[in-house]
């Protein structure tokens, strides 16, 4: 026993020069976790919050309770939005490093997240993503070229060159602005679905937060209303192991589950393997059920393993193993399924390649298109008049006329 | 004396702190074994250790809370707020806490905190890497705030912060880190080592809190800034051949308000330069004291240039950024014949 009280400084398992070690994740066999029905009461339920739902297990089949059973033919398609996800993603890194958009954020090794939830839910269900959830916005059926747009701050971006990089919209397709101020959208999320439930509405609300950001306040708010009030409403909490430099222990992963938080406040918590698409399907359409039957909120863990840097400001061999990602015990997301489509769905090797041959031309096709509307460098640019609009509704006297005080300063020089 | 640019300056004066006085501990997101997004705290944690230097969880309200605990019991914390802009989330604690400790409590508690955090615009960071929201914090009684505008003050500042029995908000122009910038875009970027103010003293020295710095004597013209407008203004006095004196202010609150209005006094005229917003900014409080101290001697209005009333858009950084031709329009029009 220790005399005194010391400082706890949460150990991070592998720094550079390190050998990788995930020796300190809590793993469970693939179809081992039990699944109760959606009417169950989160204090009934508390080791979901704990155990690791899995389906595919290492030789690529499906097992257990939480298989939801896809056909081929919808497999397929959460394959192709994967692999589209990744094959946009290293493209508009690439075209980060020749000078062409500011910045970029990649989601490699978190495509299943994003995909796989957005396939599980409805049309008519409001997403308040993060920065790292392109996949949501692919699902939904946003064109490339518009979120190239946004990419390039040009002529068509639906942000009117107000935001970075990333931080996309879409009205139509019910996904909220992504704010770069973390973990806001969580509570957020929360009051949309107060709202369906208060006008009487089947839709549901779906929010994303990273476990670093999780941290924040707001998520501990969105816990609260949720509870309080049973929202439909699903929370999802994506544990990538990384927060920039920081390790998954400084935001309370060390002691305790982040899906363990769903029972302290009396929300269902579902810690899944984030790189098995099944599963993730699986838990979301549980989670989805729940909230449109009156069961309340749930909160979902999903445990993956951001691959790529933090964003194409951050070098990760400054603060992490080297060759981690390829140690790390859940494997890659697209490769899983792959593997699982090849044994069971007609997929093959040369299918794949096929397809992802396809999906780098629909992407420097649309590269091609977006880049018509401008770039960084070159190409018509969006009209500096329109940094006025939109503070308001209606444009105040004091605006007016700093608008026109820009548009002299431009003519003066 | 050695070179520094504003990084190395200002990690100087926290490794010089950490190694006088064992109070003093960093803490804040990604600061610790990584050094800081922008590299100010780099190596100090290898240093003094991890009981010294803290990574912390991304929570700003956490930060600044837990920090006032640790001042309370002894220590002198410098927090880290990563960017201005996600300072907000710690706007309660340091508003209603913070800044309020020693009064509420007759100066039996006080909470000697330092919040360092980069701010302002020009390097593509769009609405929310781009903020100087300085002006809300000066508006907060109780809290001082600091904003140096070169290397050698950025140092001795930050050290007169760390000893301060207040708490400070130090904002640091990131544009500024690597080299003054003039606003002038087309030009190549320029080292610190190539200006006076990045020869730094390799040990302690302070600067003071609530003592403008003169940086150009001039009979022209008052140009009255703080941050990276005073490298802007500076050369947009310089090229429209007026001769002005300039005053960096450095520290916002304790305001040195004797130097501003004897040199108003002596010129007649002046133009207050800042990088925030326009509207309720802190120049409206500097056009103020002047307007009640220096009337009589006013030859022409007093003319702001700060930004637009918007939020930073991420593709019109320039246009919104206050530029060499905006302080140009206001010193024409503070320079017309009374
Ligand atoms: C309020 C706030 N504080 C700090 C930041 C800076 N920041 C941006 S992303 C990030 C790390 C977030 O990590 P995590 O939530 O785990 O998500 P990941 O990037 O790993 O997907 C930090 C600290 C911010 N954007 N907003």
């Amino acid at each position: 026993m220790q005399r005194r009280s010391r400082l706890h400084v949460p150990p991070t398992p592998a720094r550079p020069g390190e050998a990788p070690d995930f020796s300190y994740l809590q793993l469970s066999e693939a179809g081992a976790v039990r699944r109760p029905d959606v009417s169950a009461r989160a204090r009934e339920i508390g080791f979901l919050s704990l155990e690791l739902v899995r389906v595919l297990d290492d030789k690529h089949e499906a097992r257990g309770p939480w298989d939801p059973h896809l056909d081929a033919a919808e497999l397929e398609i959460g394959l192709r939005h994967m692999l589209l996800t990744r094959i946009f993603d290293e493209r508009m890194q690439r075209t980060q490093r020749a000078g062409k958009i500011s910045f970029y954020m990649r989601s490699l090794g978190d495509e299943a997240v994003a995909v796989a939830q957005c396939m599980a839910l409805r049309p008519g269900d409001m997403l308040f993503p993060s920065y790292r959830n392109q996949g949501l916005h692919i699902v939904r059926g946003i064109p490339l070229v518009d979120m190239m747009c946004q990419l390039l701050s040009n002529t068509r971006d639906m942000c009117k060159g107000r935001q970075l990089p990333v931080m996309y919209h879409s009205a139509a397709g019910r996904l909220f602005s992504i704010s770069g101020n973390l973990g806001t959208q969580f509570p957020q999320a929360v009051g949309w679905a107060m709202a369906a439930a208060i006008k009487g509405e089947d839709h549901l609300a779906a929010s994303w937060i990273g476990e670093g950001a999780s941290a924040e306040a707001d998520f501990h708010h969105a816990l609260l209303f949720a509870a309080v009030y049973q929202a439909p409403v699903i929370l999802n909490v994506v544990n990538n192991q990384w927060a920039i430099s920081t390790f998954q222990g400084y935001a309370g992963g060390e002691q305790r589950s982040f899906a363990a938080r769903g029972p302290g406040y009396g929300i269902a918590g579902v810690r899944v393997d984030g790189n098995d698409f099944l599963a993730v399907h699986a838990v979301t359409q549980w989670a989805a059920q729940r909230a449109r039957t009156g069961a309340g909120p749930t909160l979902i863990e999903l445990v993956t393993y951001r691959a790529a840097a933090h964003s194409t400001s951050d070098d990760p061999a400054r603060y992490r193993a080297k060759d981690d990602y390829a140690h790390w015990p859940l494997g890659d997301p697209i490769e899983r399924l792959k593997q699982h489509l090849i044994k069971h769905g007609g997929w093959s090797e040369e299918r794949h390649r096929a397809l992802a041959a396809e999906l780098e031309s629909l992407v420097a096709a649309s590269w091609k298109e977006a880049a018509t509307y401008g770039t960084l460098t070159e190409g018509p640019r969006l009209d500096p008049d329109l940094m006025f609009e939109d503070v308001f509704k209606e444009m105040p006297l004091n605006l007016q006329r700093q608008r026109e005080a820009m548009r002299a300063e431009r003519n003066s020089k | 004396m050695a070179q520094m640019n504003m990084i190395q300056a200002l990690n100087s004066a926290m490794d010089v702190m950490l190694g006088r006085d064992p109070a003093v501990v960093l803490m804040g997101e990604d600061i610790g074994y990584f050094g800081g997004v922008f590299r100010v705290t780099e190596g100090l944690q290898r240093k003094y250790g991890e009981h010294r230097v803290l990574d912390t969880p991304i929570a700003e309200g956490g930060i600044v809370g837990a920090a006032i605990g640790m001042a309370v019991n002894g220590l002198r914390p410098v927090a880290e707020i990563q960017f201005a802009d996600y300072i907000y989330p710690g706007f309660d604690q340091i508003a209603s806490e913070l800044a309020r400790l020693r009064y509420r409590s007759a100066g039996d508690f006080f909470a000697p905190v330092t919040i360092r955090t980069p701010c302002g615009g020009g390097i593509r960071g769009g609405q929310t890497h781009s903020q100087s929201p300085e002006g809300i914090f000066t508006h907060v009684c109780g809290i001082k705030v600091v904003m140096p505008s070169n290397p050698f003050d950025a140092k001795g500042l930050l050290i007169t912060a760390i000893e301060d029995d207040d708490p400070v908000i130090f904002f640091e122009p990131k544009r500024l880190y690597n080299g003054p910038f003039d606003g002038d875009t087309n030009r190549p970027a320029v080292p610190w080592s190539t200006h006076k103010k990045g020869e730094v003293p390799a040990g302690h020295y302070t600067v003071p809190l609530g003592k403008a710095d003169i940086v150009r004597a001039g009979k022209d013209l008052t140009i009255i800034s703080y941050g990276t407008m005073v490298h802007v203004a500076a050369a947009a006095a310089a090229a429209q051949g007026i001769d002005a004196e300039i005053i960096d202010l450095r520290s916002l609150v304790p305001l040195d308000a004797d130097s501003i209005c004897s040199s108003v006094k002596k010129t007649g005229r002046c133009v207050v330069a800042h990088e925030a917003t326009r509207f309720s900014g802190f120049g409206a409080e500097i056009v103020s004291i002047i307007q009640e101290e220096c009337f009589w001697d006013l030859l022409a209005p007093i003319q702001r240039v700060a930004g637009w009333d918007t939020p930073y858009p991420h593709a019109f950084e320039w246009e919104y950024f206050p530029s060499q031709a905006r302080v140009a329009a206001a010193l024409k029009v503070a320079m017309e014949p009374a």
